[in-house]
């Protein structure tokens, strides 16, 4: 199978406020189609593993593979290039701009990414929203809608590019258990009709053990991978 | 590849949505600018005048002959005692005539050269102004009156009669107006002079003269050319001084020392003459830019603040914007943007409010003694001053949003990310 995403021993170091290795030796793949969870405890180094693979971290030895293209050592406009083009972002926090409308928020990467005309992205953009059940909210302040729906404005701007993976930083951690079960079934539901790869950190048991394949990690390593 | 469209609508939201903040950096451009606009246009203005009061009635270069002690002593005429040192004492200035020797040709001469816009004759000479048994002394000018009018501005001189009175009169004169109120006279009163050789003329006030300098005003008045000859019994090419106007400053240098060359005068050019008008002027302009530019770099903090401000705020709107796909570049462009479209709108601001400012200064009303012909205070509009103005705020709105726009490029998402 294709893989999507692939990182060769990679390593990182906290060099503040003394000499620690968070990362040792993390190696895995994930393929097209899959949906990951990545699982452990506190401070074990899965949140740091997710901003390397999501290329905002640069710092670390070892490769990072995107699509099979080697993206290690790439330059930061080219990064934030790759992120605009192939990553979505999901995070704990809902994280979009308080100040533009809701749909202003979902098609600001898609104007970044330039590749459609205006038109055409405010009908992707809607497109997204309505699929998420939320195009009513489209013309709406972002900081005037609830948290559960914020989060699926936050999906449906990480979805508006087409990305080849969404990654999540606890995307149901700020939620109740309604709303944690409406996003994990958006997830499930992307994952499984359209195709996509996503790899969500969480720490929310219930949440992993409904995904296809759990990686475990304990003190910066990989303790299983299944 | 810069996205400017997104950029701009990015930067115009943050600063329509935080409006408050906005019109305050931008209010601080718009008074920096205004300041700068209304002071230098005014204290220009003011130079102008100061400058005119002076330069504008005296002659570019000024021909006369100087009564000086000759440079050839009969000692240096004896080769013997050429190699030896020699002391003079007592030397006196040559005898030699007040009168410019050939006057009428050499001004036929000058008028031809096309550098030279006008150069006409006067006769001065020391009078005294008769009242009962008090004789007041007194400088009395034979002048072309009509001449002087059109060359040395006259006419903004004269507060009372014209030009082309004195010029109808043959025994008119045009009286100072200190020496006018000193002897309780008026126009149509007839003053009696007396020469330096004690010949008794009456002479038909027809006009005051003021210049606004209070010194001169006590002692000058002017009459025709003719009047002076015939009252000091002299020819009619009886000329002590030629005043040439050129019709441009600048080479009033060079054709004086030519003029001293060719006719063995004294030839005094404008700028030596009155070196210290042109210091002045550099020293206020020095002042008025420094108090400008002062009041600019003021502004440029406000704006550096405020933008700081803005970018703490707005730290998590950042890391969402590099999270999903825009460079530092994006970001530092989009708060820059920011910083220039204050700058530009406070600059504009600022250059109408200086602009109406200015203007309204010019209707101030300003009369006082010194200055007949000024009626409201001095204003120069100099449209360099709009522009130098304009790119001032530019400046130094790009200068006080690079640095923190450049801050806002390095901050690290992840950190702010994470750190919630």
């Amino acid at each position: 199978m294709r893989s999507v995403l692939e990182a060769k021993y990679i390593n990182k170091y906290f060099k503040k406020p003394v000499l620690f290795h968070v990362l040792k030796n993390i190696d895995f793949k994930i393929n097209k189609g899959e949906f990951t969870s990545i699982m452990g405890k506190s401070g074990c180094g899965k949140s740091t593993l997710l901003y390397i693979l999501s290329t905002m971290d640069t710092d670390y030895e070892g490769e990072l593979y995107l699509n099979n293209q080697l993206i290690t050592g790439q330059d930061s406009t080219y990064l934030s290039y790759l992120r605009n083009k192939h990553i979505g972002f999901v995070f704990q926090f809902h994280y979009l701009l308080s100040e533009f409308s809701v749909l202003e928020n979902v098609m600001l990467p898609a104007k970044k990414l330039a590749e459609k005309g205006h038109q055409e992205i405010e009908h992707d953009a809607y497109e997204k929203l309505k699929m998420l059940n939320i195009d009513h909210l489209a013309k709406k302040r972002a900081s005037r809608v609830s948290g559960g729906e914020k989060q699926r404005i936050a999906i449906a701007r990480a979805l508006i590019n087409n990305p080849s993976i969404i990654m999540g930083d606890e995307p149901t951690g700020n939620l109740d258990s309604y709303n944690a079960e409406n996003v994990f079934n958006i997830f499930k539901q992307l994952s499984d009709e359209s195709g996509l790869s996503l790899l969500v950190v969480t720490h929310d048991e219930d949440f992993a053990h409904k995904t296809d394949r759990i990686i475990q990690m304990a003190d910066g390593e990989i303790i299983s991978n299944r | 590849m810069v996205n400017w469209s997104v950029i701009l609508n990015i930067a115009k939201t943050h600063l329509l949505t935080k409006i408050k903040q906005t019109a305050t950096a931008a209010l601080g451009v718009t008074f920096g600018i205004g300041a700068y606009i209304t002071l230098v246009c005014f204290m220009t203005g003011l130079n102008a005048m100061l400058d005119d009061l002076i330069l504008n009635q005296t002659p570019h270069i000024h021909i006369y002959n100087e009564i000086e002690p000759s440079k050839n002593q009969p000692i240096t005429l004896y080769d013997e005692l050429k190699t030896s040192f020699n002391v003079v004492h007592s030397v006196k200035p040559k005898l030699s005539q007040k009168k410019i020797h050939n006057a009428l040709p050499i001004m036929d001469y000058l008028n031809e050269d096309n550098k030279v816009k006008g150069a006409i004759p006067q006769i001065k000479t020391q009078i005294f102004y008769l009242a009962g048994s008090i004789e007041l002394g007194g400088n009395l000018t034979g002048i072309h009156v009509l001449d002087e009018a059109r060359l040395f501005n006259l006419k903004d001189y004269i507060v009372k009669g014209s030009p082309k009175a004195l010029h109808n009169n043959d025994n008119g004169i045009l009286i100072g107006a200190g020496i006018a109120k000193k002897m309780s006279l008026d126009i149509d009163d007839s003053v009696q002079i007396s020469t330096i050789k004690g010949d008794v003329f009456p002479l038909k006030i027809v006009g005051i003269y003021q210049s606004g300098i209070a010194d001169i005003d006590a002692i000058q008045s002017f009459a025709n050319l003719k009047t002076v000859q015939r009252i000091l019994g002299e020819a009619e090419n009886y000329i002590t001084d030629i005043n040439v106007k050129l019709h441009d400053i600048e080479q009033a240098i060079p054709l004086s020392k030519k003029i001293e060359q060719q006719f063995n005068l004294t030839a005094i050019d404008i700028k030596t003459a009155n070196a210290q008008f042109e210091t002045g002027t550099t020293i206020r302009n020095l002042i008025t830019y420094a108090v400008s530019i002062t009041l600019l770099i003021v502004a440029g903090f406000g704006i550096y603040n405020i933008l700081n401000m803005l970018i703490y705020e707005k730290m998590n709107d950042i890391a969402i914007l590099k999270a999903t796909g825009f460079s530092g570049k994006d970001v530092q462009l989009i708060f820059m943007s920011q910083a220039m479209i204050i700058g530009f709108v406070g600059g504009v601001l600022g250059l109408l409010i200086g602009f109406g400012l200015a203007n309204l200064i010019d209707t101030i009303p300003f009369e006082t003694e010194a200055l007949p012909t000024v009626e409201t205070y001095p204003v120069n509009l100099n449209p360099l001053f709009f522009i130098i103005g304009f790119s001032f705020a530019m400046l130094s709105t790009f200068l006080a949003g690079y640095l923190p726009s450049r801050k806002a490029r390095k901050i690290d998402p992840v950190r702010i990310i994470r750190g919630q």
